[in-house]
């Protein structure tokens, strides 16, 4: 039988980032579960509310929460860096005031209570706690052999530590499961440093240069890619790293995978998932050199 | 971002604080006590935005601290991406993260917005992910 498990999608996973919930889909299937999507969810805000007095913008994560309890579950995976994040903040803003949390319940009078019994987990968090990286290896067919790659954190996964899924200044997680893949870590003292988020939108060449910083340092060390997990740090350092080559002489961007791609590719999962079509720097060339992808193209 | 700096710097003239009630708003709002800032700069030291920053991290505290009320038309509070690096490293464990935000919500809430979203092109709005397009609404509009 296969184990269910309830999940948070948040609006960018069903449109830029559509190749990161695909890959993790078929990642569950593989592993035996089943991945289930949350029904009535609504976009949780993305940043987290900051001042003492904004209960106001509790609401929207908390609603999400209150919904995974009407669905019978305790457990919810998030993909998305930012919504994990702010999910979790909110979780443990209302654990921890009772009196904020009635003051929110009030307020949403056509909804339950919420009765602070979710557990929100990133992705990442899942397989290593509740799963297991060592289970993961032991199902890898394509080893990514000879790749070099960077495994990049940036904000949402470390900061701040309350909900923090590894240590803020050295995290460990994707390095570690970039070695049970079998790829070669390329550390870099970037991997923590913010990408420049939404600025993406107003700062663009801001964002380009904050690209250029992080990938240069690990080209510099001899990486091929860059691992990652947030949708917007993949936009940032995929889009605005691609256009960083205009303002930096000689400078070439290098591809950017999510976790759950590489995953997938380690594992042989079908191809039809990966979805390389939705980057900018193409990141089949690396993979069908190092021999891991097929030239083929699969008929459907 | 200049554009938007000339229009913010009139209207932001207009808010009228009495003498120290700044740092008592900033208090209030971010939860956090500023007098607790010895001034060491490890959040500058840190911090991903510097380069494009008018006022460092640590002045920013400084000014609020003093009551210089100029502050309110620095950069640097709307570059503040809320990355958490600062407050993850003060040696005094002030939130600097929470006080950048209480600066912009000072402004935001008297109604004046940062972001004209009409400026965003249409071809932008197309192709950048939606989790950016809501991160700058909640932190650059009221
Ligand atoms: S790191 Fe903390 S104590 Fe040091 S200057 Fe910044 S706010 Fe002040
Ligand atoms: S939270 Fe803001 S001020 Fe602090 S390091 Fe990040 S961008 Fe700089």
């Amino acid at each position: 039988m296969q184990k269910r498990i309830l999940y948070y999608p948040g609006c960018t996973l069903k449109t830029t980032a559509k190749n990161l919930e695909k890959t993790a889909y078929a990642i569950m299937q593989a592993l035996g579960y089943e991945l289930v999507e949350m029904h009535d969810w609504n976009c949780c805000g993305v940043v987290a509310s900051l001042t003492t007095d904004d209960l106001m913008h509790h609401l929207a994560p908390l609603r999400n929460l209150i919904h995974v309890e009407d669905q019978g579950e305790d457990k919810v995976v998030v993909l998305c860096d930012m919504c994990c994040n702010t999910l979790k903040q909110t979780n443990l803003r209302v654990k921890e005031n009772p009196d904020d949390l009635k003051t929110l319940n009030a307020f949403m009078d056509r909804e339950n209570d919420y009765k602070g019994t979710v557990k929100v987990y990133h992705f990442l968090e899942f397989l290593r706690d509740e799963i297991g990286f060592d289970v993961i290896k032991k199902m890898v067919k394509k080893p990514l052999h000879d790749m070099r790659i960077m495994p990049y954190y940036g904000c949402m996964l470390l900061r701040p530590r309350e909900v923090a899924i590894d240590d803020a200044e050295d995290p460990q997680i994707l390095s570690d499961l970039l070695t049970i893949l079998g790829a070669e870590v390329i550390d870099n003292p970037f991997k923590i440093e913010c990408c420049g988020s939404y600025h993406t939108i107003e700062e663009k060449q801001l964002v380009s240069r904050r690209a250029y910083r992080i990938t240069s340092y690990a080209v510099e060390r001899g990486a091929d890619a860059i691992m990652l997990s947030c949708p917007l740090c993949h936009f940032n350092l995929d889009v605005r790293g691609k256009e960083a080559e205009k303002l930096f002489k000689g400078y070439k961007q290098i591809p950017i995978y999510y976790y759950t791609q590489l995953i997938s590719v380690a594992l042989g999962l079908d191809p039809s998932v990966y979805g390389f079509d939705q980057h900018m720097v193409d990141p089949t060339l690396l993979l069908k050199k190092k021999g891991v992808l097929h030239t083929r193209k699969i008929e459907i | 971002m200049t554009k938007n700096q000339a229009l913010n710097t009139r209207e932001i003239s207009k808010i009228v604080f009495k003498k120290g009630e700044l740092v008592k708003e900033v208090e209030e709002l971010s939860g956090e006590n500023l007098f607790g800032c010895y001034q060491c700069g490890t959040c500058s030291a840190g911090c991903p935005f510097v380069e494009d920053m008018d006022l460092l991290p640590d002045e920013v505290i400084r000014y609020v601290v003093l009551d210089r009320r100029e502050v309110l038309n620095s950069k640097t509070i709307w570059l503040c991406a809320s990355c958490y690096t600062c407050a993850e490293r003060c040696p005094r464990d002030i939130n600097i993260t929470k006080i950048m935000e209480a600066l912009r919500q000072i402004i935001l809430r008297r109604k004046i917005d940062y972001t004209d979203v009409l400026k965003i092109p249409k071809k932008e709005r197309e192709t950048i992910p939606q989790l950016a397009f809501v991160s700058l609404f909640r932190k650059n509009i009221g």
